[in-house]
């Protein structure tokens, strides 16, 4: 697993022109490198992955592929033809078609005017709708790839509005099709007819260029793939020749080991105690279903999951700026959840202080200096006033030392956020956050676009709170982050915590299981790799009586859960897919870690990145929580109850 | 109210909806597009004024119908240069618009004529007269449908006709259409016409040059068809009704036809009554006169029906993956 | 990193914006036939060569001051209040019926109760469109343009119906009493050998006005609710995620604007008509939205913006006394004003910025 793997090459026999070749393809954004010359050759009629961290520089590639941007330098070949593609159309032309990560469908339009924007025969409409009608009909039966013709897009679920992606892309007769992290929003039934579909379209002579950071879905889906990292590509090699360790070791490049000098925590009486929290967004989902935790003095908890299962809004209810309802008590109080005193200064004047998720979004006001950053959220501090005025000199005086103490580079409080790098940035709000000296802190993501060097700093700097005696909520997609900080761990999948463990009592694969709403751990047959594990396999481990065995689960959560409505359940499982990953966590700006010394790409270089990346990553694909209305017998709440 | 009078008043009303019809649609093919249009008034403004000083410098309305629609275009061409090229602040752009429309065209009507900031009245050939549609003078004679058809649908001229045709054919275009789609597709989501291979500048330019035709046309029936002649700022806030009448209308064509019908008949009524009296109270004519932009702000409000304008109106497109 | 230095953002880009409009002005005063520097030397004398012409200058600048902040803070919530113009007709009439019908012992009492019934009047009248923009979400731009037009309808009702003395023919009101008459600089100025500002309506007003621009400064960057308003500005989720409630800061901030907007015409109908007249405003509304576009949404901007846009008032006036030049040259400067510093805003930052990185690089 140490050893450098060395790009292996001779796998695209001669004989066949490849359906795409690129050669030597540069792309700068600046001063940021996005492709450093890259190379790839696809045969005809194959699936290629292309696998990388965010940030890499996958979609990028894929983006000058597609016309939207323009190689500084290099070629590409399209069945062996030198090709320039200068924009969407010469794509089309070529016989490329795309399916964005964010669709590009016009959410008011039918499915067939979708389908045919762009592509009409002539300037009427109606003999253009009339053929569209029945390529439609007829690309349905030969791909599984059915879609209700004159459904308006916006009313279809996400696996369907995918569909449609594919439907344009075929309806332009692209026989090359990429698609670009398909899976990240879809379920895991959606997910695997997506597949069948690609295989159909394989079998069809179509060539298929997969994008995803997903191992599990490279190892079963693509015959050859490529690894790119950090705008190269380190290696192409045969899907069948390789190992979801291989690949995982290609795309870090190299082991950082992540370990957090900590004395074990001496936890006393909880501070943050959580009950049947439970959260309806405005499109009637239901996101955080009876949440029950507590976070005591003196200890980290860590909350794990995948991106998008409820991690975000419950830090969004503790932070002010969700309603919810349930309980919430800080030191023994409750708190408001809706209402007037539900707002981040009520939150703020109860002593929970919070790092969020996004700090371009949420923690920093992006134009303004560092010093009145410093103030963000905690401005109506009488501390910081002068009269009706704001003391602006002692702001800026503590700001000066605040950055000081955190290290922040450069020193200088009168610059804008902005101009700081990642790491500096969330040195600003960790600074104002811890600071004010709170009793609970809520971290979300703390090391997200983060270069190493500060990562380490921050980590110390949660420790150190935590053995001042404050009790602190971790939430974060990195399990080694999670593994390395926490006292106690908490896997939260589809808005329910699924148990609670011990870090030294558990490990990545039990977590990774939980993680995608498999509870029964102990009895579940775990394969030696999860990687290897099949469809079936997971779902056989779903079905077998998922939270009957309470006793692997020694928390009040699981009988809450338990108590579930069915009802609600299932009509929440057919409006809507689960919830979708924040997009926020995809693919931070490029500008991100260029500006830092030692850069990083979000995610962070890991312990064993083979088996964590593929827990977090791709388990919850075949999770069987929310499956789509025909399936819903794998619904581990009904189980439960038949059971 | 006799029968005459109320002809009278609908008959007024078709006039006055007329530059209003013209405006709204204009406006209409640009908000589709999405790029908002607060600058009708001053395009309209400026089509008003050359159409009236070519008319009357040649004597011919025809030459002035063009050169108000070339006056419009080219304020346009300035709208969409700043919305779309140089991806600025639509609303600030169609501001600056209205006011470089409202001092220029004054300027140079004192340079050119000298009488004011206004043009020469204009006679003859320089107007367009109304029409008699065919059979209109014979069908006089028959009682309730012979004058409606001889005074209320005959007798306009052919920029009433121009207007009323361009309802229907706007929603062909809209509705029925490869452009209509493409247009509509640009103003919801434009990165899904640009992916498909569409030009989104391209689109919304052509969009924005519809608008500046159909405003010319509006701004030359103000000045060469219902007036005789410019006067400065002539448009009278008409460019804003036609604004409230888009939003009124849900920017739909036939909705738009409605609502300024509609518009055009609270101001026939304003017109020609000036308190109206209803017994219990009196409706002040100030009342009538704002009551478009009243309605227009209920309906905005989502009290009844809510407006919701095209999804990307108003944002610059920037390309993004 | 920031592409260019703030000063070139603060000054240099409405400064190239400026002499663009100037340009294009002057091609158009070529255009008619004119010399546009003996146009411009005849400005400058008229404007700025006497202190009458002064006065006059001051007097317009006073009115925009109050505009430009009005439409400034919106602009610092990322509001765009187009409505100034309404909201200081309404103004007006808060300023009339106080003048009117309160007893006013003397004139500084009287400005005082004015000021706070104008900023009354021209806050309710921002406070509708405000609340459906902050609940609704009915887009602001356009309400506030309808409520101009509003506005306009229902002064016009409330001056012929309501107001307007008995047997009197133009749609006003009675002139103020004596008490509420405001000294104009020709009192405040003038000693018995040199009369100062003469016949000029310049008033004490301007002086509120400056206080107002210090006022706005001390609002926007001194006290928490303009932290507010900034941070809301510059981003609606990181405001909410500090706790700070976007339909409470659209609100205020649409008072405070309208207020200010309604403060305005403190100057033209208790300063310098002394009673309420059908066009009080005189359009001062929209000339805000120019000059808080070039004045960068700064008060000192707005300052030197107003001076600047009374300048080119009181010269235009003169130029359409001596030349064939009328008034409304004015008006299309202010649009290019608009044009180059609003929404070709891009036009003249790109190829900056672009200078100003090659230059970095070569550093």
């Amino acid at each position: 697993m140490t050893t450098a793997v060395a790009p292996e090459t001779d796998i695209v026999p001669t004989t066949v022109a490849p359906a795409i070749e690129l050669k030597g393809i540069s792309k700068a954004f600046g001063p940021v490198q996005a492709n450093k010359n890259i190379s790839i050759s696809v045969k005809p009629g194959t699936i290629h992955g292309i696998i990388g961290e965010n940030g890499a520089g996958k979609s990028t590639l894929m983006s000058i592929l597609y016309g939207f941007y323009k190689a500084d330098r290099g070629e590409i070949f399209i069945h062996g033809k030198k090709t320039d593609i200068p924009d969407s159309q010469a794509a089309i032309r070529a016989g490329i078609g795309m399916v964005f990560q964010h669709f590009k469908l016009v959410p008011n339009f039918t499915v067939l005017e979708n389908v045919i924007l762009g592509a009409e025969d002539g300037p009427l409409l109606r003999s253009s709708l009339n053929k569209a009608r029945g390529v439609l009909k007829q690309l349905a039966a030969e791909y599984e790839l059915h879609v209700d013709p004159d459904a308006i897009v916006e009313n279809l679920s996400v696996g369907h509005q995918q569909r449609v992606e594919i439907l344009k892309a075929l309806y332009r007769q692209a026989d090359i099709l990429i698609l670009d992290e398909p899976t990240g929003v879809l379920t895991p039934a959606e997910a695997d007819h997506l597949f069948r579909i690609l295989d159909n379209l394989r079998s069809e002579g179509k060539t298929i260029i997969l994008i995803t950071h997903k191992l599990r879905e490279i190892m079963k889906s693509t015959d050859t793939v490529s690894v790119m990292r950090r705008g190269e590509m380190t290696a192409t090699v045969k899907t069948s020749e390789t190992s979801p360790e291989r690949l995982a070791e290609m795309m870090v490049g190299r082991k950082v080991l992540l370990h957090v000098e900590k004395q074990p925590a001496s936890p006393k009486d909880p501070v943050l105690e959580i009950e049947n929290l439970r959260l309806v967004d405005d499109k009637g989902v239901e996101r955080l279903k009876g949440i029950s935790l507590n976070v005591r003095a003196g200890e980290i908890l860590g909350i794990a999951g995948v991106a998008g299962n409820g991690q975000s809004e419950l830090l969004e209810v503790l932070g002010g700026y969700a309603d919810a309802t349930g309980t919430v008590r800080v030191n023994g109080q409750s708190i408001d959840l809706t209402g007037k005193h539900s707002d981040g200064q009520s939150r703020r004047a109860r002593g929970i202080a919070h790092v969020p998720e996004d700090r371009h979004r949420e923690g920093l006001i992006m134009p303004f200096t560092a010093w009145e950053n410093t103030i963000f959220g905690y401005h109506r501090d009488p501390k910081i006033q002068s009269g009706p005025l704001m003391n602006n000199a002692a702001i800026k005086a503590e700001a000066a030392a605040k950055m000081e103490r955190f290290d922040v580079r450069p020193p200088n409080p009168k610059l804008a956020a902005r101009n700081f790098s990642g790491g500096n940035q969330q040195k600003i709000v960790l600074a104002r956050e811890i600071e004010r000296n709170p009793d609970i802190l809520l971290v979300g993501q703390p090391t997200r676009g983060v270069d190493i060097g500060a990562i380490e700093f921050i980590h110390q700097q949660i420790v150190r709170l935590r053995d001042e005696g404050k009790a602190i909520l971790l939430v974060s997609v990195e399990l080694d982050e999670i593994f390395s900080l926490s006292d106690r761990i908490a896997v939260m999948f589809d808005g329910q915590i699924m148990g609670e463990r011990l870090p030294s009592e558990t490990n990545e694969k039990e977590l990774g299981l939980l993680m995608a709403g498999i509870t029964d751990t102990a009895n579940a047959a775990m394969p030696a790799s999860p990687m290897a594990m099949t469809e079936t396999e997971l779902q056989e481990a779903a079905e077998a009586e998922p939270t009957s065995d309470a006793e692997a689960v020694p928390s009040a959560t699981e009988a809450e859960t338990a108590a579930e409505s069915p009802d609600q359940e299932q009509a929440a499982a057919e409006e809507v897919p689960p919830p979708e990953p924040s997009p926020a966590g995809e693919d931070e700006p490029v500008e991100e870690f260029s500006t830092a010394p030692v850069s990083a790409p979000d995610g962070i270089p890991s312990i064993d990145t083979g088996s964590i990346a593929s827990l977090s990553a791709s388990i919850p694909m075949s999770a069987p929580s929310a499956p789509p209305p025909p399936t819903k017998t794998e619904d581990p709440e009904e189980g439960d109850k038949n059971g | 109210m006799d029968f005459a009078t109320l002809l009278q008043v609908l008959d007024s009303t078709i006039r006055l909806a007329t530059p209003l019809l013209l405006a709204c649609l204009a406006g209409l093919y640009s908000e589709r597009a999405g790029i908002f249009d607060i600058g009708l008034e001053g395009k309209m403004l400026a089509a008003a004024f050359f159409s009236a000083a070519i008319a009357s410098i040649t004597g011919d309305v025809w030459m002035g119908l063009g050169a108000g629609i070339l006056a419009s275009m080219a304020l346009s061409v300035l709208h969409g240069l700043a919305s779309i090229t140089f991806r600025g602040n639509q609303l600030i752009s169609g501001v600056a618009i209205n006011f470089l429309a409202a001092g220029l065209t004054v300027l140079i009507a004192q340079d050119w004529f000298s009488q004011g900031g206004r043009t020469p009245s204009l006679i003859g050939e320089g107007r367009f007269g109304p029409i008699t549609l065919p059979g209109a003078e014979a069908a006089a004679g028959i009682p309730i449908i012979g004058p409606i058809y001889a005074e209320l649908i005959s007798g306009h001229s052919i920029l009433v006709y121009v207007a009323f045709l361009m309802v229907p054919l706007t929603w062909w275009l809209m509705f029925r259409t490869r452009f209509g789609l493409r247009l509509r597709a640009v103003g919801e989501a434009p990165e899904a016409v640009d992916t498909a291979g569409v030009s989104v500048i391209g689109l919304r330019y052509v969009a924005v040059g519809i608008c500046g035709i159909l405003c010319g046309i509006a701004g030359a029936y103000l000045a060469t068809a219902l007036q005789a002649g410019f006067v400065k700022d002539m448009t009278a806030g008409r460019g804003f009704i036609a604004l409230a009448a888009l939003i009124f209308a849900k920017w739909r064509p036939w909705y738009a036809l409605y609502a300024c019908l509609l518009f055009g008949l609270l101001q026939a009524i304003a017109l020609r009554y000036q308190n109206i009296d209803l017994g219990a109270f009196i409706v002040p004519v100030q009342f009538m006169d704002a009551l478009p932009y009243i309605l227009t702000v209920v309906i905005l409000a989502g009290f009844v029906g809510k407006a919701i304008p095209p999804r990307a109106g108003g944002e610059p497109y920037v390309k993004e993956r | 990193m920031d592409k260019m230095p703030g000063w070139a953002d603060a000054v240099l880009v409405p400064l190239i914006s400026l002499i663009l409009a100037a340009i294009l002005s002057a091609l158009v005063i070529i255009g008619i036939g004119e010399d546009p520097i003996a146009a411009f030397n005849l400005m400058v004398d008229g404007a700025l060569m006497r202190s009458s012409g002064w006065g006059y200058t001051l007097y317009y600048a006073t009115n925009f001051i109050f505009t430009g902040l009005a439409v400034a803070v919106a602009f610092h919530a990322r509001l765009f209040n187009i409505g100034g113009e309404g909201q200081a007709m309404i103004g007006g009439l808060g300023v009339a019926l106080a003048c009117l019908y309160i007893p006013w012992p003397n004139w500084y009492v009287a400005l005082l109760g004015a000021t706070v019934s104008a900023a009354i009047f021209g806050a309710l009248w921002a406070l509708i469109p405000a609340y459906l923009q902050a609940k609704r979400g009915s887009h602001i731009v356009i309400t506030t343009i309808m409520f101009n037009f509003i506005a306009a309808a229902l002064l016009n009702y409330v001056l012929v119906n309501l107001l307007r003395p008995q047997g009197a023919m133009d749609p006003a009101t009675a002139k103020f009493p004596e008490a509420t008459h405001l000294p104009t600089f020709q009192d405040m100025f003038s000693t018995a050998t040199a009369p100062m500002f003469r016949g000029a309506p310049a008033n004490v007003t301007f002086f509120l006005a400056l206080l107002a621009c210090v006022f706005v400064w001390v609002l926007i960057w001194r006290t928490r609710l303009g932290y507010e308003i900034r941070a809301f500005g510059h981003s609606e989720s990181a405001a909410k995620y500090a706790g700070i409630s976007p339909v409470k800061i659209t609100i205020v901030a649409m008072l405070i604007s309208g207020a200010l907007a309604g403060m305005m015409a403190l100057n033209t109908t208790m300063g310098e008509a002394e009673r309420l007249v059908m066009n009080a405003t005189e359009g001062a509304g929209f000339i805000g939205i120019a000059v808080a576009l070039m004045g960068r949404s700064h008060p000192l901007g707005v300052l030197l913006a107003a001076l600047l846009f009374g300048f080119l008032y009181q010269g235009g006036a003169e130029l359409a006394l001596w030349t064939n030049i009328p008034r409304e040259l004015i008006v299309v400067i202010q649009a290019l004003v608009i044009l180059f510093t609003g929404a070709l805003d891009n036009m003249v930052r790109m190829p900056l910025e672009k200078l100003f990185l090659a230059r970095r690089r070569k550093a």
